[in-house]
């Protein structure tokens, strides 16, 4: 049995940790919604990017001309898996969702006998995926630094994975990351981004699109010009709806962690007074018990 | 008075303009052009430069963009910019830091073609500095 004074202790040191929880559900809070605002300010462009690249490969017809990056290079030999977590945990099940999904691919892949190489972004993700596939991880990104995610940090990633593919280093490059649902629900998801699966792009609904457009340079330039930087989105995208989830993870698992923090508060006060009752009740009894011995 | 059209600006990070202008001059790849109302479908690529916006109120606003595309119809203009920052914003030391990565980069360039359109890039970015920064 505790003493009195250890049980003080403990509710002293859970009250502490209870308003270390608390404040960082507050930041959260404040950091899911700027993170929020962030990912619907970028919609729109990949929006637009979308419907124009939908435009272009209609225009195109799927010629000849089309660059690799779009068709691929015809060989689903070598994968690359760019798995994009947070840099910090106390976020619930996030990140380890992330690296589940990551893992089971990578476990699939193997079994048919296929290549994988892996780049990490974040630390979570490389700290979970390096007890497994060490060997498969050729890069990683840090954005610890990084304060405000911007379009240079996407694009800086976006640069490594082409870079690669026109040295051949892979076949087919595939993008993990956590959708943002709502604050309670982050979906992880695996996106193929090389070769880009445009066959499923929706038809333009923009007023007047389906016009004949004149084109500035030639289509096929303007599309080699294009898919690069439809990369840049496409990991830029995944970046925020990362920063929106991890912040929504990161929310719920502080308010979980307050509350249980508040229960257990209220377990060890109730201990205290009984114990603290039972004790006076005993002083009590020795002295009633000692006046009447004379 | 001109007939006004929908013109909107977006870079990744956030939509900066989408208002009814008369018009607006791109700097498109091959060429600065000014796109009006009713304008025929054109699809071209931009480069590093100024565009300049008049708005259906009158005003002027101009913003630099690096790199990126706009997508011309008769009833609008949408401007997809890499990055794109209003004129008065301009910040001189990221101007100088991406010319330095420029030259970097034609530095670099493995073959003729990729020096070729590193060494382009160079010179729109110097003319753009030259065009925007009093000298």
């Amino acid at each position: 049995m505790p003493s009195l004074k250890d049980l003080r202790n403990r509710i002293a040191s859970v009250k502490a940790t209870q308003k270390i929880t608390k404040a960082m559900q507050m930041v959260a809070a404040a950091k899911l919604r700027r993170a929020q605002e962030a990912a619907e300010a970028a919609r729109p462009y990949s929006e637009r990017m979308g419907s124009v690249l939908a435009n272009i490969t209609q225009a195109i017809g799927g010629g000849g001309d089309a660059p690799a990056l779009m068709t691929g290079t015809g060989k689903d030999d070598v994968h690359l898996l760019v798995v994009c977590t947070a840099e910090r945990g106390l976020c619930g099940g996030f990140n380890s969702q992330i690296a589940r999904l990551a893992r089971d691919h990578i476990r699939r892949l193997l079994a048919d006998g296929k290549q994988v190489k892996i780049i990490c972004v974040g630390k979570k993700g490389f700290d979970i995926l390096r007890r497994d596939y060490a060997a498969m991880i050729i890069d990683r990104v840090d954005l610890r630094e990084v304060k405000t995610l911007g379009f240079v940090n996407a694009d800086a990633i976006a640069k490594k994975v082409i870079h690669l593919f026109n040295e051949g280093g892979f076949d087919i490059c595939t993008l993990f990351y956590s959708q943002f649902k709502s604050v309670i629900s982050q979906i992880p998801t695996a996106q193929q981004i090389i070769p880009a699966g445009l066959a499923s792009a929706p038809a333009e609904a923009i007023e007047g699109g389906n016009a004949v457009y004149e084109y500035e340079p030639e289509p096929g330039e303007i599309l080699s010009d294009l898919i690069p930087r439809n990369i840049s989105v496409q990991v830029f995208r995944a970046l925020l709806e990362n920063a929106a989830g991890e912040m929504g993870a990161k929310m719920s698992a502080m308010d979980n962690a307050t509350r249980n923090a508040g229960e257990m508060i209220n377990k060890l006060s109730i201990t205290y007074n009984r114990q603290r009752q039972a004790q006076i009740t005993k002083e009590l009894i020795e002295i009633i018990s000692g006046a009447e011995a004379l | 008075m001109a007939e006004a059209f929908k013109f909107e600006l977006v870079s990744p990070e956030r939509l900066l303009v989408s208002e009814q202008v008369e018009s607006v001059v791109i700097p498109g790849a091959e060429g600065e052009m000014t796109v009006m109302a009713h304008h025929a479908p054109v699809m071209t690529t931009i480069k590093p430069g100024v565009v300049t916006v008049k708005t259906a109120s009158g005003g002027e606003e101009r913003y630099v963009v690096f790199g990126g595309f706009a997508d011309i119809v008769p009833a609008g203009c949408t401007l997809l910019a890499e990055s794109a920052v209003a004129v008065k914003d301009v910040d001189r030391a990221d101007l100088a830091r991406r010319i330095k990565e420029a030259r970097e980069d034609a530095v670099d360039a493995k073959d003729d073609q990729a020096r070729s359109k590193a060494e382009q890039f160079l010179s729109q970015l110097t003319t753009l500095e030259g065009a925007i920064l009093p000298a």
